[in-house]
């Protein structure tokens, strides 16, 4: 993990942007246009990703798109703190939905937490759902694995 | 911008679309509530009822094993199924049935042929192909290039997405064995100039395999015309079904090919001391055929037949001619593919949008189309992008459904600014 802690730290996503924002928010967006333009601004969100970061082992493979996942684990509180980058617009809204729902929890509380549920809610299933090649799954898959490893850890 | 809702001057009229688009009952329905309007033909295109109707006659009334002729439905199955072989061989005007192999489709084509003709290779032998293939008539002669040490050498393309010619002219020399091309790039609409390659390549002994996947939906070949040694494509392209394709091959070289698969149906005598093969077609063709598929293929084809080329031509002509017209409308928008000579595909990219982004939000306008490298990595290399956006176009497309492409760019233009 080359990226320093503060960049972590300071991802809105989870911490000052939260879950309940969002949901909030959707409940007042009628229009697919909306929905898309919300969630394409919540991409905005997504902090600067570190260049040093973009290598093999941080790669999401199965994507349209580019996407990497970077992690740091803080002792202090315990949380699991998450970054992720993609060049895709509609991949970074839809990440930072996960980031909002998965972001500085704990590696269990994480676990513990239904996506599919919550995409479900958004009426978003069809983008994580394992017939779309967009890699959504791909990325969840790769967040619960490092929550299971730095649970067990 | 332009305004899209412009009237505009048909050149159709002989073409009656609607009536058309009413053989396709997929295409009468509703995606995220807007009327679906399908433009990713070129990675598969829909069926007519009359395909649909035919294979299911088929295994109505029909369906048995075929060549096993000890009873009648055995005899209404071969008889319908090597009436398709005759339909595939007059589509292609292949001399004879014997050349007409059915295979799972293109890809399965490709690596029969190219396992067939490895005997043949040796250290420094050369497979000259483009760099417009798609990845089935790459790998295929990669892999036996791997196993007899010959080389896979690339063909290049001009920026405008043309096979340069200089570079066929200077990579086709003495160790060239194979020339495999596709007829039309799936990827940038190109067609190429197959018959002066393949005539170029004769002169020199070299032997010809032509991808015909991407230029079967659009245009009739003519194998003898174009006196190649092996012409390909899949039947699902064609508006038939999946699961099969055919393998055109001249049948001095097909003789002389090794079997690909063993089994059922390819032997003539089989003992544990020697096997011989059974003739042509049957050679190539182990196991139970796609029997329904080769029937609903023939179906298609007949189909087609029913229908005016010469209009059909004019039809797909136009719609290419509007979204040429209408890419101005959408500001860093770009077309990869400019060739003069192209089919109705449209490869391309707008500015600050990943194609996925774009795909994804056509498809919540109900539109379709592909987005991704198209099994063309090579090719996407040297346009340096990661991908394109694919519109392509079959007859059964509108001007109307052209003009809601374009409006959806657009929309989804201002859903970025």
């Amino acid at each position: 993990m080359t990226a320093s802690k503060q960049l972590f730290l300071d991802n809105p996503l989870g911490q000052k942007t939260t879950l309940e924002d969002v949901l909030d928010a959707f409940e007042f967006l009628d229009d697919w246009e909306d929905r898309y333009a919300f969630i394409i601004d919540l991409g905005k969100q997504l902090p600067e990703f570190p260049d040093e970061a973009r290598i093999e082992e941080n790669y999401v493979h199965g994507c349209q798109s580019q996407v990497w996942v970077i992690h740091q684990h803080d002792e202090d509180s315990g949380k699991l703190f998450l970054l992720i980058d993609s060049d895709a617009m509609i991949v970074r809204g839809l990440a930072a939905i996960i980031l909002v729902a998965l972001n500085a929890k704990s590696p269990r509380e994480l676990l513990a937490t239904d996506i599919d549920e919550l995409f479900e809610q958004l009426d978003l299933m069809r983008h994580i759902s394992p017939t779309r090649g967009n890699g959504l799954r791909a990325m969840v898959g790769k967040i619960r694995d490092i929550a299971a490893a730095e649970a067990a850890a | 911008m332009s305004d899209l809702s412009m009237a505009n001057n048909t050149s159709t009229k002989a073409f009656d679309v609607e009536r058309i688009r009413r053989d396709f009952p997929i295409l009468a329905q509703e995606v995220n509530g807007k009327p679906l309007v399908y433009l990713d033909n070129g990675a598969s295109a829909q069926k007519p009822t009359a395909v649909l109707d035919a294979m299911d006659r088929y295994y109505r009334e029909m369906h048995s094993n075929v060549h096993r002729g000890a009873h009648t439905l055995g005899d209404r199955a071969t008889a319908a199924f090597e009436g398709a072989r005759e339909a595939v061989r007059s589509f292609v005007n292949a001399p004879s049935t014997r050349e007409i192999i059915w295979t799972r489709g293109t890809t399965e084509a490709i690596n029969l042929v190219a396992n067939g003709l490895a005997p043949r290779l040796k250290e420094g032998d050369e497979i000259l192909v483009s760099h417009m293939e798609h990845h089935a008539n790459i790998v295929p002669w990669q892999m036996v290039a791997e196993r007899t040490g010959a080389k896979v050498v690339p063909v290049q393309v001009t920026p405008e997405g043309e096979l340069d010619l200089d570079s066929f002219n200077s990579l086709l020399n003495e160790r060239t064995r194979i020339l495999a091309i596709t007829h039309v790039s799936n990827v940038l609409g190109t067609v190429n100039p197959i018959a002066a390659l393949i005539k170029q390549a004769k002169n020199q002994g070299v032997l010809t395999l032509i991808d015909g996947a991407q230029a079967v939906p659009h245009f009739k070949p003519d194998v003898q015309a174009l006196d190649c040694d092996f012409y390909v494509f899949s039947s699902h392209k064609l508006f038939g079904p999946t699961g099969i394709g055919v393998l055109y091959g001249r049948a001095e070289l097909l003789e002389q090919m090794p079997p690909y698969q063993g089994g059922g149906e390819m032997i003539e005598r089989v003992s544990f001391e020697r096997t011989t093969w059974n003739v042509l077609p049957y050679k190539f063709e182990a196991g139970t055929p796609a029997i329904a598929e080769a029937v609903g293929l023939a179906a298609a084809i007949r189909y087609l037949d029913s229908l005016d080329r010469k209009a059909m031509e004019a039809a797909e002509n136009a719609l290419l001619a509007r979204a040429n017209e209408l890419v101005e409308a959408v500001p860093g928008m770009e077309i990869i593919g400019t060739a003069a000579n192209k089919v109705p595909v449209m490869s391309f990219k707008i500015a600050g949008l990943h194609p996925s982004d774009i795909g994804t939000l056509l498809d919540q306008q109900g539109i379709a189309i592909r987005t991704g490298h198209h099994c063309a990595m090579p090719l996407m290399n040297f346009y340096g992008v990661p991908g394109t956006a694919r519109a392509s176009f079959a007859f059964y497309n509108t001007l109307e459904e052209v003009e809601q492409l374009f409006a959806g760019l657009q929309k989804i233009q201002r859903l970025f600014t």
